[in-house]
C-alpha cells in the first residue's frame, strides 16, 4: 500500500470513531448544561433565606431541606472537580462491574464525563446567577411573572452573556476528554485508532491523522468560543 | 364607609429574631394617597413588600379590592398561594424600587412590555403600542429603542414607572423612588410621580422627601418601632407632629433639606 | 460497609509502599511539566506580542493546536509515534513533555490576557507620580500582572495534577497505573480506584482550596 492508500483508508475507519465521539460529546453536553443549571440555581437562590423562629414545620422543613441540598451539591462539585477523569470512569465501569452493577462502556462514559461536566457547570451557572443582581428577579416578581418565569425571560437572558464563553470552552474540552473513554474500551476515535495501531503498526501515520481530526472537529468550536468572548466583552463595556 | 381598597391587617414580621413587624394595621381607600416616612431601618420597605408578597409575612393578611392576596382561606385555616396565583396578584400592584432595576439586556420599549407579553400574554404589537403610551406618560418615548445602562438614573426611574404602570395596576408601590438620585435628578422623577397622583391613582409611597409626601399625599403615617407611631391628613401630621419621636424625625430631616 | 473496608486493613502492607512511590512519581511528573509549561507558556505569550509576524503566527498555530488536540493523543504521539521518527524517551519524561506542550498554550494565553489587561494609563500615572519606569514595573505593573494571572496559574497546577493520570496508558508508573496493575491481579478494582480517587482528593482539594483564598483576596484587591 502506498502512504496516500493508507492515508485515506484509516481516515475512513477514524471518521467512524468520530461519529462516536461527537455522539458521546454531545450526549454528556446536555447532561451537564441540566445538571449545572439546576444545581447552579439551587446554589444561588437556594440559600436565601433567613431562618425564623416563626416558621412552621412546612417552612422549616423546606428551609432544612435547601441547606442540605446545598452541602450535597458543594460536596458534589468538590469531588467531581478534585477528581482525574480516568478515576471517574474507571470507578463507573471497572468498579461497579466489580460489585455486580455491570454498565456499557459507552453508557459509564457518559454518566462520569457528565457527572464531572455538571460539577464545573454548576461553579458557572452559579457565577452567572450570581453576577445578576437580587433586585432584577424582585422587580420580574413584581410586575407578575411566576419564579420560573423570571429565571426564563429575565434571568436566563442576562445570564448566557456571562456563561456562554466558559460553556464554549467546557465543551471543547470536553470534546478533548471523549479521548479518554478508550480507556474503558468506549467507542470514538481513540479507540477505533488503538485497534488499527494494533493491526497495521502504522502508529506515527494514525496518531498524525487522529490529532488532525480532534482538531478540525474542535476548530469551530473554538472560533465560536472566541465570538462569544469578544461578544462578553463588548457587553461588559 | 366603602370598602377599602387595601387592607393591611395585623402584619408580623421577623428576619431570624429581629422582628421588624410588630403588627401592622392599615387602610387605603380607593385613590387614595398614602406616604410612608421614618427613620432608617424602621420596617417601611419590609412593610411594602410585605403587601405585595416579595417578602411572606409571618402573621396577617393583606386584602387588596376586598380578595385575600396571597393567601387562600379554607375554612379558617390560612395557607400560601401558589406561586402561579401569587403571580397573578402580583400583576394588579405596580411597584417602583430604589435601586430601578431595569433589565439591562431588554432596550426601554421591552422593558416596559416584557410582562405584558409574557406574564399576560397580550400580543407584541399592542403591548409595543401600550409601552409606549406608557413611556409618554412619563416622557420617555423618545429613548424607547436606548438601552437602560445608557440612561440617566432619573430617567431610568421614570421607565421604571413606566413598567409599573403597564400594568394597569390597582395600587402603586414606591420605595424611596428617588433615594438612589443625583440631587438635581430628584425633581423629574418627583414631577412625573406628582402627576401620577393628580390622575387619581392609588398610591403607597414610602420617601424621605417630607415637603413632596405633605403636598402629594392625603395621609402621613409614620412607623417607628416596628409599628405604626402616629398618621393622620399629611399637612396636620407634618406641620403639627404630636409624637416626639416624630417632631424629632422631622426635625433632622428639614435639617438635612 | 464493615467488610468492604476490612479489605483496605487486610492488603494495606502489601499495597503502601508501591502505592507511595507511585504518589511521588505522580508529584515529580505534575512538578516538572508545570515548570515546563510555564517556561512553554511565557516564550509563547512573549513570541504572540513580538514584532516578527512570523513568529506571531508560530505561536498562535501553537496555541491553536493545544486547544484543539486532546493531551492524550499528544501523548501518544510522543510515545508511540516519535520513535517511529527515532526519537525515544521513557514512559515518564514522554509524560512531562506531552502534559507540558498541552498545558502550555493554555498558559501562554493566560499570560497574554494578564499582560494585557493592564492599562497604559496605569503606567503613566505611575510615571506621572514621579516613579521611574523600573519603579512603575515593580510596584505598579507587576503586582497588577500577579492579580490577574495568580488564580489561574493554581488552577492549571490542580489541571495538570489531573492530566497527570493519563501517564498510566502510557505506562510512567504513576499513581493510577498503580491501581490499574493491582487491579488486574487482585480483582479489587473498585477498592484501588477508590483508594487512588482520595489520594488524588487529598492532593487537589487543598490546592483548589490555596486557589480559591488566592482569588478573592487578589479580587478583594482589585475592587478597592
Ligand atoms: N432580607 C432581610 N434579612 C434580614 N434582615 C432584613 C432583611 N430585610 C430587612 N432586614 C432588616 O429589617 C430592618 C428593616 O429594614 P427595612 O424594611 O429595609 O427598613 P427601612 O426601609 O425602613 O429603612 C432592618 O434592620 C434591616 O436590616
Ligand atoms: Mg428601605
Amino acid at each position: 500500500m502506498t502512504l496516500t492508500e493508507k492515508i485515506e483508508l484509516y481516515s475512513i475507519t477514524l471518521v467512524k470513531g468520530a461519529g462516536w465521539t461527537v455522539s458521546i460529546t454531545l450526549l454528556t453536553f446536555c447532561i451537564a448544561v441540566v445538571l449545572g443549571l439546576l444545581f447552579g440555581a439551587v446554589k444561588a437562590y437556594g440559600g436565601k433565606q433567613t431562618y425564623s423562629s416563626t416558621f412552621t414545620l412546612k417552612e422549616t422543613l423546606s428551609y432544612v431541606l435547601a441547606r442540605i441540598a446545598i452541602i450535597a451539591i458543594n460536596i458534589y462539585v468538590e469531588v467531581f472537580r478534585g477528581l482525574p477523569a480516568l478515576a471517574v470512569l474507571f470507578i463507573l465501569y471497572f468498579g461497579l462491574a466489580n460489585v455486580g452493577i455491570r454498565l456499557e462502556p459507552f453508557t459509564a462514559a457518559v454518566m462520569g464525563l457528565g457527572l464531572i461536566g455538571g460539577a464545573m457547570l454548576t461553579e458557572v451557572f452559579r457565577a452567572g446567577f450570581g453576577a445578576i443582581h437580587g433586585g432584577q428577579r424582585e422587580a420580574a416578581l413584581a410586575v407578575g411573572m411566576t419564579p420560573l418565569g423570571a429565571l426564563q425571560h429575565i434571568i436566563l437572558p442576562q445570564t448566557w452573556r456571562v456563561t456562554l464563553p466558559p460553556i464554549a470552552n467546557y465543551a471543547i474540552g470536553l470534546l478533548k476528554d471523549t479521548a479518554i473513554v478508550s480507556a474503558i474500551a468506549a467507542p470514538e476515535i481513540m479507540f477505533f485508532a488503538r485497534n488499527l495501531v494494533t493491526r497495521t503498526f502504522d502508529t506515527e501515520i494514525i496518531y498524525i491523522l487522529v490529532a488532525i481530526l480532534y482538531f478540525c472537529l474542535s476548530f469551530p468550536l473554538a472560533r465560536l468560543a472566541d465570538r462569544f468572548e469578544a461578544k462578553a466583552l463588548e457587553g461588559a463595556r | 364607609m366603602a370598602e377599602p381598597l387595601l387592607k393591611v391587617e395585623n402584619l408580623h414580621k421577623s428576619f431570624g429574631s429581629l422582628e421588624v413587624l410588630k403588627g401592622i394595621d392599615l387602610e387605603l381607600a380607593k385613590g387614595e394617597k398614602i406616604a410612608l416616612i421614618g427613620p432608617s431601618g424602621c420596617g417601611k420597605s419590609t412593610c411594602l413588600r410585605c403587601v405585595n408578597f416579595l417578602e411572606i409575612p409571618n402573621q396577617g393578611h393583606i386584602y387588596l379590592d376586598g380578595e385575600l392576596f396571597g393567601q387562600k382561606k379554607v375554612g379558617d385555616q390560612y395557607s400560601q398561594m401558589s406561586e402561579k396565583e401569587l403571580a397573578r396578584q402580583r400583576a394588579t400592584i405596580g411597584m417602583v424600587f430604589q435601586g430601578f432595576y431595569l433589565w439591562p439586556h431588554l432596550n426601554v420599549r421591552d422593558n416596559v412590555a416584557i410582562a405584558q407579553i409574557k406574564v399576560n400574554g397580550m400580543a407584541k404589537s399592542e403591548a409595543n403600542d401600550l409601552a409606549m403610551d406608557m413611556l409618554k406618560k412619563v416622557h420617555m418615548d423618545h429613548k424607547s429603542e436606548e438601552f437602560p445602562e445608557r440612561l440617566s438614573g432619573g430617567q431610568q426611574q421614570r421607565v421604571a414607572i413606566a413598567r409599573a404602570l403597564a400594568q394597569r395596576p390597582k395600587l402603586l408601590l414606591f420605595d424611596e423612588p428617588t433615594s438612589a438620585l443625583d440631587p438635581e435628578l430628584v425633581g423629574e422623577v418627583l414631577n412625573t410621580i406628582h402627576e401620577l397622583a393628580d390622575e387619581g391613582r392609588a398610591m403607597m409611597l414610602v420617601t424621605h422627601e417630607i415637603a413632596f409626601a405633605r403636598e402629594v399625599a392625603d395621609r402621613v403615617v409614620f412607623m417607628d418601632g416596628g409599628g405604626i407611631a402616629e398618621q393622620g391628613p399629611a399637612k396636620d401630621i407634618i406641620d403639627n407632629p404630636q409624637n416626639p419621636r416624630l417632631q424629632s424625625f422631622l426635625g433632622q430631616m428639614l435639617e438635612r433639606n | 460497609m464493615i467488610e468492604f473496608l476490612s479489605v483496605y486493613g487486610e492488603n494495606w502492607s502489601t499495597w503502601q509502599p508501591p502505592m507511595v512511590s507511585a504518589i511521588w512519581v505522580t508529584l515529580a511528573l505534575t512538578f516538572c511539566a508545570y515548570i515546563l509549561a510555564l517556561a512553554i507558556g511565557l516564550l509563547v505569550a512573549l513570541g504572540r506580542m513580538s514584532n516578527s509576524a512570523m513568529l506571531r503566527a508560530i505561536c498562535k498555530g501553537y496555541v491553536e493546536f493545544t486547544r484543539g488536540v486532546p493531551t492524550l493523543v499528544i501523548l501518544f504521539l510522543i510515545y508511540f509515534g516519535l520513535p517511529g521518527f527515532g526519537i525515544v524517551f521513557d514512559a515518564f519524561w514522554a509524560g512531562v513533555i506531552g502534559l507540558g506542550i498541552g498545558m502550555g498554550g493554555y498558559i501562554a494565553e493566560v499570560f497574554r490576557s494578564g499582560l494585557q489587561a493592564i492599562h497604559f494609563g496605569q503606567r503613566e500615572a505611575a510615571l506621572a507620580v514621579g516613579m521611574t519606569p523600573f519603579q512603575s514595573f515593580r510596584y505598579i505593573m507587576l503586582p497588577l500582572a500577579i492579580r490577574i494571572v495568580l488564580p489561574p496559574m493554581l488552577n492549571m497546577l490542580i489541571l495538570i495534577l489531573k492530566d497527570s493520570s493519563l501517564c498510566a496508558l502510557i505506562t510512567a508508573p504513576e499513581l493510577m497505573l498503580f491501581a490499574k496493575d493491582l487491579a488486574s491481579t487482585t480483582f479489587l478494582p473498585m477498592h484501588l480506584y477508590l483508594l487512588v480517587g482520595v489520594v488524588y482528593l487529598a492532593l487537589s482539594l487543598p490546592m483548589s482550596l490555596v486557589a480559591r483564598r488566592v482569588e478573592a483576596r487578589m479580587q478583594a484587591g482589585m475592587s478597592r
